[in-house]
């Protein structure tokens, strides 16, 4: 029984709780460098991601046969030629070389007219041209596919302009290597899953043992303040900065990049927070199982970075991995947030596009947090 | 008046491992407690217990009134406590730690603001209020922790070896405020490695493998053993162990 002079119990807990969080925000706030890491992290990746490392692909070597050889192909060539995203090599006569040429890796893509190209489209109001194009870096792959059809789509509306009535020429596109190319990446959504994750893990592991190997966890467990505030304290900060992050990079994708948020605002919002509160209980089950802020930031780095970069499908597509890749990366939570990211921005899909991804990133944020709740208490009883 | 740290038989084992066994003993109200014995003796799970952080094996304790098994938050209240590790933060200044750990004790505002000046002039900080903690010399540093720990008024303060690796000019001026503490009424229940230390307390226990080899004044057990100081005591009950300090 509290003595009588004493306020209820639960407005002390209140009082206590705002007196940590308070104290939380002035060690963050005192700590430059980490703040400047922590602000400094989604700018760097958006400009490194978003230009840098541009997946825009110049002078890319190709081949033409020109089995056709009449006005319009020559024509359409001279207009290949003049791009600056083509090289043309001497023209390869057979399917044989060809085939060679692009095992090599000497050519990374083909295009061949058929004979009677010009007949053809004359006479029927179509003709297809067929590109042939080396997937194996699927990323690659597209992009350069998507340049020429770009090309023969600009040359099929001049065509239209004179002829005076629909002509087409169809290309027809063919994957070397990898049929099932996954969609254009934009590395939006996956930096924004891998800065979200990288920050809260690491925040919030370090922040924890960085108490514990100070000795002052153990202050605060023989105090009266509840296991359960430590946490909800030190995980506060962590959201907030995260909710910032989120908003910078929205800001700086739209500014920078021209990339903005097609669906809404709000829906992606909430499920980023959902997604932040998944990578802190991550971290708040970091924390618990190391014992220095090295380690911690040790199992940040390795334990989460990589299977984010890997696992979450922004650098390699998830479907072309082998099956025991693709069940792992099911676990993974970026995975189901990058989904929900690529809907909600890039294509402006509303909630029914994504209420699947959101209950299993729901899912796994409370049963991470049950986890790491349960162990917190065990561990430092 | 009744004792403020009472315990029967009071045991914790791990496993098979008895690290504690049956202790039975009582602090009374003021009183400047030592609890000495070497390193896997027990001195620190006996005193977590107290402080609930471990429940007891078996046996009875109450601590300020509390049981230890049912109480362990109201214990929490009554008690401060300081580790033998530094424990502020260095990254906070002087009143900013007096204000974080009077807040989590459930002080108020107002109450902080008066304890505040109080506090660093029997410290004589008051010049260093603003000051990062991490700039502050180890001696003080130790003086202010202690201080902290006993700013919300606790009817116990538990210190665990607060003096290690303290100069010992410090180490007596720790003692002048261990001494001002008990003055105004709080328990002082302190382990430590330093036998002249040993002397400053009103009654010393020495534990040895898990049970208490000796409780006394130390006028008392120099007598009872024969030693000139409560080093030779000490040598003489802590030399027949059979544990090996980690």
């Amino acid at each position: 029984m509290p003595s009588p002079e004493m306020p209820p119990e639960k407005e002390i807990n209140m009082k206590q709780l705002i007196v940590f969080i308070k104290k939380e925000f002035l060690q963050v706030f005192r700590d430059k460098q980490t703040l400047l890491m922590l602000f400094g992290l989604p700018i760097a990746q958006i400009v490194l991601f978003g230009f840098a490392l541009s997946n825009e692909v110049k002078g890319s070597k190709i081949v033409i046969t020109d089995y056709s050889k009449d006005a319009v192909t020559t024509r359409i060539i001279g207009k290949i030629t003049a791009s600056q995203y083509f090289t043309v090599e001497q023209s390869l006569q057979n399917a044989d070389q060809l085939q060679a040429a692009f095992r090599k890796g000497t050519i990374k893509m083909a295009v061949v007219f058929p004979a009677n190209f010009a007949e053809d489209l004359a006479r029927t109001g179509k003709a297809s041209v067929e590109i042939i194009a080396d997937a194996s870096d699927p990323n690659e792959g597209t992009t350069v596919a998507n340049y020429m059809t770009q090309i023969i789509n600009d040359y099929n509306l001049e065509l239209d302009s004179i002829a005076g009535q629909p002509l087409q020429i169809v290309p027809d596109i063919l994957n070397l290597y990898n049929p099932q190319l996954s969609g254009p990446p934009n590395f939006v959504p996956g930096v924004m899953a891998l800065v979200l994750m990288l920050v809260c893990t690491m925040m919030t592991s370090v922040a924890i043992v960085k108490e514990k190997e100070l000795g002052t966890m153990e202050i605060l467990l023989v105090s009266p303040f509840k296991t359960l505030y430590i946490i909800i304290a030190k995980l506060t900060p962590n959201l907030l900065i995260s909710i910032v992050n989120f908003f910078i990079i929205i800001l700086l994708s739209s500014v920078f990049l021209d990339l903005q948020v097609k669906g809404s605002l709000l829906l992606l919002t909430f499920c980023s927070i959902l997604f932040i509160l998944t990578s802190l209980s991550i971290g708040l089950l970091l924390s618990i199982y190391s014992s220095t802020q090295q380690g911690a930031m040790m199992g940040a780095l390795m334990g989460m970075m990589l299977p984010t970069m890997l696992l979450t499908g922004f650098l390699f597509p998830i479907d072309n991995m082998p099956l025991a890749l693709q069940w792992l990366a099911n676990i993974v939570p970026s995975r189901w947030y990058f989904i929900i990211v690529k809907n909600v921005m890039l294509k402006g899909l509303g909630f029914a596009s994504i209420w699947k991804e959101t209950l299993i990133l729901l899912g796994m944020c409370v049963i991470l947090f049950g986890i790491s709740l349960q162990k917190f208490k065990i561990r430092l009883q | 008046m009744p004792p403020v740290i009472t315990t029967e038989k009071l045991s914790k084992q791990f496993g098979p491992f008895k690290a504690v066994n049956e202790l039975t003993f009582q602090v009374e109200k003021g009183e400047i407690f030592g609890f000495l014995g070497a390193n896997g003796a027990g001195k620190t799970t006996a005193m977590r217990m107290l402080c609930g952080l471990l429940a007891p094996s078996s046996g009875k304790a109450s601590v300020a009134g509390f049981d230890v098994y049912t109480q362990p938050n109201q214990i929490k209240r009554k008690i401060g406590y300081m580790s033998q590790k530094f424990s502020l933060y260095g990254d906070l200044t002087v009143s900013e730690n007096i204000r974080f750990y009077s807040g989590i004790y459930g002080m108020s505002r107002q109450q902080i603001r008066q304890k505040t000046p109080e506090l660093l002039e029997e410290l004589q900080l008051q010049q260093e209020a603003k000051t990062l903690v991490a700039d502050l010399p180890l001696g003080w540093k130790q003086k202010l922790a202690f201080s902290v720990s006993i700013a919300h008024d606790p009817d116990i303060v538990f210190l665990d070896e607060p003096t290690s690796g303290v100069d010992p000019v410090t180490r007596r001026q720790f003692w002048e405020l261990i001494y001002h503490a008990a003055e105004k009424g709080v328990t002082v229940f302190v382990t430590t490695h330093y036998m002249d230390e040993a002397e400053y307390c009103n009654r010393v226990s020495i534990m040895v493998d898990g049970v208490i080899a000796a409780l006394d004044t130390p006028a008392h057990l120099k007598q009872q053993h024969g030693g000139e100081s409560m080093e030779d005591v000490f040598y003489a009950l802590a030399r027949n162990a059979t544990r090996k300090g980690d």
